[in-house]
Order: C-alpha cells, then structure tokens, then sequence
C-alpha cells in the first residue's frame, strides 16, 4: 500500500521548484558566470559581460607575476597548515581530555564552542584590543608578570611585528570548539569494550590512545581536516576587520580579492576561480589521505 | 572505562582539569574583559584595564557615546529583518524540497543531489560578483529604498543556506515513520495537506535547527553585507561594528562598548539554546 502514496508526481516540481531555483539564480549561475567573468575585460562593477580578453587568459597570467598574489598565496598556506595543526590538533587534544573525565563535559562543549556564534567581525575588534601596543591584554600581562618592561621600551608591537601571528590567533581560537565537538562525537562512537579488553591485555593509556583511538578516529580527523583547509581558504571577516588598514604583508587570498573586486573587476573574478581550484584540490587530497582505509569504519 | 570509577581524584585528573579550565579561560576571559571595560572611562581603561568597574570607575559614558553617534537600534531592526526573513524562508523552502528528495523518486533525483551537494562547496568569493551585477540590473543594489537594499542581502543569503539545511532536513525525515504520512494518504490528504499537517509538524526540532543556524549565519555575514549594505540606513549591525571600528579608531572605551552590545544578544540565545546549535552546525558540516 506504501507504494501508492508516493506515485502521484505531478505536483512535486512546486515543492522542489523554490528551493532549487534560489541555487540556481544564486549558486550554480553565477558559479559560471564568474568563470566566464575571468576570462573577459569587465570595466565597471555594475556592467554584465564585456569583451574576451586578449589572449583570453590574460589575467591568469598576470596572477602569475603578481607580488600581492604571491604574498597572499604564501599566507594562505601558512593559514592552511596552521588551521590543520593548530585547530584540529587542539580540538583532538581537548577531545581526548574530555572524553576521560567523567563530571563537567557538557560544560565544557558549551564554552568552547561559544566563540563560534559570535561574529568575526566583533571578535577582530575584540583581539585588535588584546593585541594593543599600550593596554592591550597581552602587553599588560607581560607587564605585570614582569616580562616585559614598559618604561626600557620594551612593549612588543604585535600588529607591526608578529602580523601574521596576530592574525591567525584568533582565526584558530575561533572555530577549536568546532572541531572540537566533531571529534568529540566520533569518540563517543568507539565501543567502550575496546578499551576495556586492551586494559587487560596489559596496554597503557598512550597505547590506548596511540593504537585505538587515533584509528578509529580517522574518519573523523579526515572530515576535520577537509573543514579546516576549505575554512581558511574562506577566511575573510576577522582579518578584514583587524588589518584593514595596512594589509600589505598580512594579504590572503580573499581580502585579495575583495580588494581587488571595484578596481579590476575580471582580475577579481580571477582569484575567485583560483581561490576554488585549491578548495577542490586540496579536499580531494586530504580525502584520498584519510578515506583509503575504509575498513576501519566500524 | 574502568578506570574511571576511583573516587579520589588523581594528580593525572588534577591535570586534566587544569588544562581544560585553561582553554575554557581563553574563551570567557577575552569577553569578560571586554564587557568590563565597556563600563569605564577612558581614563580608567588606560591606568589599568584588568580592575573591576565599580564604585568611581564605574561608568556609562561609553554606551551614551556609542548610542548617540551610531543608530544603533536601527541597525538591530535591519539585522532582524534580514536575518528572520533568511532562517524563515530557508525553514520554508528548504523543507518542502527535502520532502520531496527524501520520500519521492523521480526522473533528475541522482542530478539534483549531485547539485545540492555541490552548493555547499561554492564560495562566496566565487558568486558574488555576478549576483552583484545581477541584482544590480534588477535596480535592488544602491536603491533609495532600503526594503530593496534589504532584500539585496536576503536573496543571495538564503540561497546560501539552502544545500546545507535540505540535506539536514532530508536526513531527518528519513527518520520519521512513513505510516503516518499513509494513514493521512489513507483519509484523503493531498501533498500539500501531508506535507504541511503531518511532516512539517513532526519535523520542529529539526527546523529549529537550521532556523537558529541561518539566522545566525546571516547575522553574523560581514562579507555580503559590505556589498549591498552601503550607506547609513541600510547597516545592519555587523556592518555598523565594522564602521564603528574605523572611525572611533583609538577610543577604546567606544569600541569595548560596541563589541559588547552586538555579542550580548548572541550570548543570551547561545546560553538558552546551545544544545540545538552545536548539534546544527556541527552535524551539517559532518555531513557535507
């Protein structure tokens, strides 16, 4: 009887039809578009369409030459390994910590993942103020813990000297909770018995951790992993908001192109597509990495 | 595991619960500190920021500045707008377009799966400019109107949040029993009246779900905001923050001020209802 609800198709298209063609309008055309954008010569921001350039991929090769792009590529990289160590390896490591202690985890989960639902932009102003010359957080606490002295000069200007520190900071602070929460689900799925069995059979904690956990776990840091390279190479609105003035070292490829997007609008477009290709390139890395042993997945 | 079960507290235990207080205080600390000086004068802020804001330090210069100089409940209105109107049409469509990819088999359904997955892999850097110059030809960007200006931001926001909350809704659909949606076939409901009686119901914490977490993710979006929401009247409060940190610059007090006006909604909505946005964002990213 089953089968009778679910034959009459005439109408579904009405439920399908909003949702699909919001994506269409919004996603997969202007995905497209923006390709053909790239290879054209676009003189305002508000005009459609234009002439092919000559040759028509002018602006790639001009990517090729180009000192910011050089500069933003190489941040973007260093993002890219210090989202994967900083963010995933912190995450794993306050996973592994939590999942041994039996009072105050849902406390936990909920502190650390709070700093995800608060906006970039509020944070950026929040850590342009920690990392303050004069009364900032980090500075003061030098100070009194008497690193650092204020009168011999010694104050550090994290902004000028350390830019690319101070950026990545939060950006990795920020989403750890995240990482953090996934990791967490994934050990819950581990048999406890597993554990209990190596226990007797005389393993220590680290092996434990080292030949059961870590694994087992491999799904799970994959997965991590993917979302960690795809999310930096989206960052845009802490940095934006803390080096807005002043990008030239601390340039990434998306505030790059922001930049870029009312002054060279087809070069802009460029970046973009530039920007996608490292996104698929590297997750189907990461991916081929983490998911050829399958049969770990219990 | 077994080990668990002492009752005296280890000095591994003792470690273990040291580290994660650590972290927990990068998390708390920086807000706390920020809400704190929010409530003193400059002066006070600049002979040392770590004190309490009590007694003669206490003050709320910071809040009259900021509230005078900024419209800042203008700003909140226009977030609402953009952002209610985001999670409710997301809720919407994306609900009814999951029941059909979950329940129905049709001619396209292996297509249409492949392009929902793929909307989540778009960024936004690789769109934006086209929607720019589409939206542009329709006359909603730049408009004297801001009910268009809003809607400029609306649009490409919802379609941003569709392939993530259909897949999550497809998933929680498939999980609800089908006898109630034959025993409704059974008394003569049409699609529609299935859909919208029996499914839409039963689907609540699900919908939930994804409505806190378009909400806040169009709350929260700076990046498409700068581009449709370009003068005064049309800030939304992300945008406002922003403008605020260029132009109050070294008056920290100001910026304390501000940074705390716009987390303290987030915050309070966080504390009541953290369960389902943790699940929400994490199990849409797991996902994907």
């Amino acid at each position: 009887m089953g089968a009778q609800i679910y034959k009459n198709k005439k109408l579904i298209w009405i439920f399908l039809l909003p949702a699909f063609l919001f994506m269409f309008v919004y996603l997969y055309y202007p995905f497209v578009r923006n390709i053909l954008n790239s290879f054209m010569h676009i003189k305002y921001m508000g005009t459609a369409g234009g002439e092919w350039n000559s040759p028509w991929y002018k602006n790639y090769l001009a990517l090729l030459s180009d000192p910011k792009m050089k500069i933003a590529l190489k941040n973007t990289a260093i993002t890219i390994a210090a989202t994967i160590i900083g963010q995933v390896g912190i995450a794993l490591i306050l996973a592994l910590l939590v999942s041994n202690i039996k009072r105050g985890s849902g406390f936990f989960r909920t502190v650390f993942f709070f700093p995800i639902v608060i906006s970039a932009t509020a944070l950026g102003l929040l850590f342009n103020l920690i990392f303050l010359y004069d009364k900032g957080m980090i500075n003061q606490f030098l100070q009194f813990a008497g690193i650092l002295n204020r009168e011999a000069n010694e104050l550090i200007d994290w902004k000028a000297k350390h830019a690319m520190f101070t950026m990545l900071t939060p950006v990795i602070w920020q989403y750890v909770g995240f990482y953090f929460v996934i990791l967490l689900t994934g050990l819950a799925g581990i048999p406890d018995d597993l554990y209990e069995s190596a226990t007797i059979d005389g393993a220590t904690r680290w092996q434990s951790v080292r030949y059961i956990t870590l694994p087992l776990l491999r799904n799970s840091i994959g997965t991590c992993v993917i979302l960690a390279v795809t999310g930096a190479l989206k960052v845009f609105d802490l940095p934006w908001t803390m080096f807005v003035n002043g990008m030239s070292n601390t340039w990434l490829t998306g505030t790059y192109m922001y930049s870029k997007v009312y002054s060279d609008v087809d070069y802009a477009s460029a970046i973009a597509v530039v920007i996608v290709v490292i996104g698929v390139m590297l997750s189907a890395a990461v991916n081929r990495i983490f998911r050829q042993n399958v049969d770990y997945q219990a | 595991m077994n080990k668990k079960t002492g009752r005296t507290v280890s000095p591994a235990y003792f470690v273990v619960y040291l580290l994660l207080i650590l972290w927990s205080l990068t998390t708390i600390f920086p807000l706390a500190w920020s809400v704190m000086n929010s409530f003193k004068n400059k002066k006070v802020i600049y002979s040392n920021s770590f004190t309490l804001p009590f007694g003669d330090a206490f003050s709320l210069e910071n809040y009259r500045n900021i509230i005078a100089n900024y419209d800042i409940l203008r700003a909140y209105r226009n977030s609402f707008i953009i952002s209610g109107t985001v999670a409710a049409a997301v809720i919407l469509f994306a609900g009814m377009a999951a029941y059909i990819m979950c329940r129905y088999q049709f001619r396209g359904k292996n297509l249409l799966t492949l392009l929902l997955y793929a909307g989540m892999m778009f960024p936004i850097y690789s769109t934006i400019i086209p929607v720019l110059q589409m939206q542009a030809s329709w006359g909603i960007v730049n408009s004297p109107s801001v009910g268009k200006n809003l809607l400029s931001v609306i649009l490409p926001q919802i379609a941003g949040n569709m392939s993530f909350a259909i897949i999550v809704l497809t998933g929680y659909i498939r999980s609800l029993p089908v006898e109630l949606e034959e025993a409704a076939y059974m008394e003569g409901c049409n699609m529609f009246q299935t859909y919208f009686r029996v499914v839409f119901p039963l689907c609540k914490p699900s919908m939930v779900t994804v409505g806190i977490f378009s909400f806040l993710w169009s709350y929260n979006d700076l990046f498409t905001q700068m581009f449709f929401l370009r003068t005064k009247e049309n800030w939304a409060i992300t945008i406002l923050l922003n403008n605020i940190a260029a132009k109050e610059g070294v008056n920290y007090g100001a910026l304390f001020a501000s940074v705390t006006l716009i987390v303290i909604p987030v915050l309070i909505v966080y504390l009541f209802l953290n369960k389902y946005i943790i699940k929400g964002m994490t199990v849409g990213a797991v996902k994907g």
